[in-house]
């Protein structure tokens, strides 16, 4: 059978979908993220999830949903706190001590990630050296600076948002869409795209931003 | 003269940034220095979310909740801007690759170490984004902040008391009243506030100070907050 990724629903996307699943959720500033897909996600309610996203609390994001629900283990981020006077889900868990949070700096984050998909299974990096998110972590000096031992990270699912997909789940994205999908794409085991429009040819190549290799499945599902 | 506002320590900080520099502005009070550039100079601002080349606010006609800074602004491209996703972004950043990150913070301390991220709130989640890995990966670190705290404490200080955002990486403090550079003996203040004595400034300071033999005059351009 020829390569089409294509398929009719979010839900379809997400038929084998189960609990204690790792979820890489693309999205930053308010741009990128996967929602469509997210509310289908909700409705399906896999239980125990932990979420590798980039903010816990944004408020364009619908991540905040599968927390309310009640279906979030564990949300590792770099940015948990809400936008409003009133706590957001997230924090309304997190103080009663229902959630675990793993705060990451945002570099450190998306090199984990980057590294998950590029079968690197740990790296120094400089950035934390000294601070309370690098308590307990092992340190050696290169070239006289401190270095932490950062380990990366691999999950199960990524739902990633993009503005355009082919057949062969090749993706383009507008503007600044892209920030974390393409490293969560690659280092997830099933990656689905959300993207506007799914165009009958083939992508040109240098238009092509993510080759679909890493691409499982792909949903059009308007802007 | 009265202590600088905001916006007037963003407009000094601005005169220091050299043409072809590529710099990141931290959210928030820092943004507010891409609008003090002396006239001409050609410098691109680089956001954490890959964005190279961010122009101007976009204006409500013009503005795409796809082209967005770090801050969740809608923003527009600058002529010969590009887009890279985080990984590349942040590589960017770590690598040292930016020539200046112009950061708020609430303590420094003498020997540069930065804290400027985390509150102890225990009802507030914690909130570090990109913060760590600009501090520890621009080349020169630049820090904004008021002097003191509103209940009249210092920021400058011999040791941070706030949770560390990275250590030894501040390489110029922007406050209302001086300019101070870290050198590796500690605070040299390369100017204050006119008619305010060294006496005063160390009083507000909790650090030792040096002066520089030609520390001049802090001055800017009368600039008002809006709102």
């Amino acid at each position: 059978m020829p390569i089409d990724k294509r398929v009719s629903t979010a839900a379809e996307a997400l038929a084998d979908v189960g609990d204690g699943a790792t979820v890489f959720i693309s999205g930053f500033g308010g741009a990128g993220f996967p929602n469509v897909l997210l509310r289908a996600l909700r409705e399906r309610a896999p239980k125990n999830l932990t979420l590798v996203v980039n903010s816990a609390t944004h408020r364009y994001s619908l991540t905040h949903e599968l927390i309310a629900a009640g279906l979030v283990r564990k949300v590792v981020c770099t940015a948990a706190r809400g936008h409003d006077k009133e706590p957001s889900p997230f924090e309304r868990l997190w103080v009663q001590g229902k959630i675990e949070l793993e705060c990451v700096p945002q570099g450190t984050f998306a090199e984990r990630i980057r590294a998950g998909g590029a079968g690197i299974p740990a790296f120094y990096t400089p950035v934390g050296f000294g601070t309370a998110l690098a308590e307990g972590k092992e340190v050696r000096i290169f070239d006289g600076r401190q270095h932490v031992l950062e380990h990366a990270i691999k999950g199960d699912l990524a739902l990633v948002r993009a503005d355009t997909a082919d057949r062969y789940g090749n993706l383009a994205f507008r503007y600044a869409q892209m920030n974390f999908g393409p490293v969560m794409a690659t280092a997830a085991t099933l990656a689905l795209a959300e993207v506007a429009t799914v165009l009958e040819e083939p992508i040109p190549h240098e238009r092509v931003q993510l080759p679909g290799s890493y691409i499982d499945r792909v949903v059009a599902v308007g802007r | 003269m009265a202590p600088l506002n905001r916006l007037q320590m963003a407009w000094r900080a601005a005169q220091d940034i050299r043409e072809g520099m590529l710099v990141n502005l931290g959210i928030g009070m820092p943004v507010a220095v891409a609008d003090y550039l002396k006239p001409g100079l050609d410098v691109f601002f680089q956001s954490e979310n890959g964005v190279i080349g961010v122009g101007p606010l976009a204006t409500a006609e013009r503005a795409d909740t796809d082209l967005v800074d770090a801050g969740s602004r809608r923003i527009t491209l600058r002529p010969g801007a590009s887009i890279v996703d985080s990984s590349w972004s942040f590589a960017m950043i770590r690598g040292g690759h930016i020539d200046v990150t112009i950061l708020g913070a609430f303590e420094v301390a003498s020997n540069g170490d930065l804290a400027n991220w985390d509150t102890r709130s225990t009802s507030k989640g914690p909130l570090v984004g990109g913060a760590m890995d600009l501090a520890a990966g621009a080349r020169q670190v630049w820090v904004m902040m008021e002097h003191v705290t509103r209940g009249g404490a210092p920021r400058l200080l011999e040791r941070c008391t706030l949770p560390l955002t990275a250590v030894s990486c501040v390489t110029r403090v922007y406050t209302d009243l001086a300019v101070v550079e870290i050198t590796p003996t500690g605070l040299l203040v390369r100017e204050m506030l006119e008619g305010m004595g060294q006496a005063e400034l160390q009083a507000r300071t909790g650090a030792a100070l040096a002066f520089a033999p030609d520390c001049g005059a802090l001055l800017a351009p009368a600039l008002t907050l809006a709102g």
